[in-house]
């Protein structure tokens, strides 16, 4: 089935749509005739223009959901618009925590398939999906065979986001149905972790580190390093779950896709899941004791040795340089 | 008052194995030994705790494999869930996330449970989209990445991992929970609890007799192809001048 129109659900923050989100539109403009989008919240309306600008013609406004987690507001009203006979033919959703929630209720509800960790999209009659698989050495290419809308759910910097220099959008009203008890759920505090320096995704540099430090003491290190190559201090799952650092500093397939200059992984012996957030990095650098680590197949320098010793000495040497 | 919770725990092939897909269908070869995916270790624990505190009630297994593989699940057995219901079936192979979660939902039902518990996503095909798709077929709330877990009175209170930091989600029971693995240390089965898990029961049932039709996914894999290779970097072993080829590398990029 061809696909003409496309909407994309996009997450906004305060400072406007997520980066992930206007990569998305970015994508579908160039795959759909009609591309709009579908925010909620309180400020659905003020992001009318950046939305245009980036190539939504209608933004379809969900409302304020309150305290409520989006996943089932979100797809009810998706689920709703499809049942109705005003659905489109594909939907695009971002990879992150609450996407993944709106994607899952939606495929469910709908009853319609859903596919998952998409890093490219090929047009034409059938859109092709990319997913990569084994660490990223191959990619597994998918389509829909139904004739249902599709649900596409699609990485962070899978595609470059850039404006179309469209107009502002038009804002539309998309109601609610009745959801049961399915959006009985309710957030009661948010806790912002603050991290200071670059932002993970958007910076030069990535220091990262992972079970190999040993321990949370030793993660000092990374963020020292990080500091004196100006970027930003990221961590393997490993050590985030271990509750070593913050959630924030994860890379990876559940944490951020990062694409820098440099990745610097330290003592990461580089799981599946670490290497599909990071493989884009123009230039990767491991440290590892463990010749046989997978994360040396991807290494553009790869140094077999203690990070206990490399990465002191490389403070040093970055001091004196 | 005890409180039943399910967990979904899925068999895999071992992820320290080399990994393949099989020619025709490309989806994972499953056809080796499967063992308990690490990542469902964390809700097995979880649960078990969880049911303790209530002051007792059982932990059911269910989970989805083919050649009625119960490997996987003596391990979770020992380290000490009463039971499990396993779902296998050749009709499911390389079932997509709706039909696999259609089929779980339908095996959850039948244990009425206060609480579904499941990893974040599996190790291997790693959709993540399956617990939330249980929870909607259920008609159940749900709340994802939970990196901690505490019941009071008939709510569930969840510390949810975010973007920025973490949010304290409330929900009453029933409802389904995906947890991360920094929930609960896992305990490891002891020796009484590998042998009390041998005899007790697993019960194996065919989608059909969960009343789910089988029929087309609504997706399919049409081709893999490599991906594009990075070229074959420099391995070196540190003989105490590692810190200087990383400099010099960084001076060669003009980023020191």
């Amino acid at each position: 089935m061809a696909i003409n129109s496309i909407w994309v659900v996009v997450e906004l923050t305060e400072a406007g749509p997520t980066t992930t989100s206007l990569e998305l539109l970015t994508a579908a403009r160039g795959l759909g005739s009609s591309v709009d989008a579908v925010a909620w919240g309180t400020n659905v309306a003020a992001n009318a223009g950046v939305l245009g600008e980036y190539g939504a013609t209608t933004v379809y406004d969900i409302g304020d959901i309150g305290d409520a987690l989006p996943g089932s507001p979100v797809a009810g009203a998706i689920a709703g618009a499809i049942a109705g006979g005003s659905g489109p033919d594909a939907i695009f959703i971002p990879t992150s925590y609450d996407g993944r929630d709106i994607a899952g209720r939606l495929s469910a509800r709908a009853d319609l398939p859903v596919l998952t960790n998409i890093t490219g999209l090929v047009g034409g009659d059938t859109m092709t999906t990319q997913h990569p698989v084994f660490g990223g050495t191959q990619i597994v290419n998918a389509s829909f065979t139904g004739n249902g809308p599709g649900i596409y759910v699609i990485r962070a910097k899978s595609f470059a986001p850039e404006p179309s220099g469209g107009a502002a959008a038009s804002v539309s009203t998309l109601a609610v149905p009745d959801l049961g008890n399915t959006n009985s759920a309710s957030i009661t505090e948010r806790h912002v972790e603050e991290r200071t320096g670059p932002k993970l995704d958007e910076a030069a540099v990535v220091v990262s580190g992972g079970r190999g430090l040993g321990e949370a003491a030793n993660y000092a290190l990374i963020e020292d390093l990080a500091k004196l190559l100006h970027g930003a201090a990221g961590a393997s799952r490993a050590i985030v779950d271990a509750g070593w650092v913050p959630y924030a500093h994860q890379v990876g397939q559940t944490g951020k896709t990062v694409k820098p200059d440099v990745y610097l992984a330290c003592g990461i012996s580089g799981a599946t899941q670490h290497m599909v957030g990071m493989k884009g990095a123009k230039n990767i650098i491991a440290i590892n004791k463990d010749q046989d680590a997978p994360i040396f197949t991807i290494a553009d320098l790869g140094i077999v040795g203690d990070v206990h010793k490399v990465v002191p000495a490389l403070i040093e040497a970055l001091k004196s340089h | 008052m005890g409180m039943n919770v399910v967990v979904c725990v899925k068999q895999i092939p071992d992820p320290a194995a080399p990994q393949s897909l099989e020619p025709g269908t490309h989806t994972l070869d499953r056809s080796g030994k499967l063992i308990l995916d690490d990542s469902d270790a964390y809700g097995v624990e979880m649960a078990l705790q969880l049911a303790e505190q209530a002051g007792g009630g059982d932990v059911t297994l269910v989970s989805m494999a083919p050649n009625g593989e119960t490997s996987g699940l003596r391990t979770a057995l020992a380290m000490g869930a009463a039971s499990a219901v396993l779902v296998s079936d050749d009709a499911l192979k390389g079932a997509d996330a709706l039909t696999t979660a259609k089929v779980l939902a339908a095996a959850i039902k039948k244990s009425n449970p206060d609480l579904i518990l499941t990893a974040t996503e599996s190790s291997d095909g790693y959709t993540g989209t399956v617990p939330v798709q249980i929870a909607e077929l259920l008609g159940l709330p749900s709340i994802t990445f939970a990196k901690s877990v505490v019941i009071e009175g008939g709510n569930v209170k969840v510390q949810r991992q975010t973007e920025s930091g973490y949010d304290d989600v409330v929900a009453p029971l029933p409802l389904l929970v995906t947890v991360t693995a920094g929930v609960v240390e896992p305990r490891y089965p002891s020796f009484k609890g590998i042998m009390a898990a041998k005899s007790k029961p697993v019960e194996t049932v065919t989608a059909s007799d969960l009343g789910i039709a089988t029929g087309a996914a609504g997706q399919e894999i049409t081709s893999v192809v490599d991906a594009e290779a990075r070229a074959a970097g420099e391995i070196v072993v540190d003989d105490g001048d590692g810190a200087q080829r990383i400099v010099a590398f960084l001076e060669e990029l003009k980023l020191v």
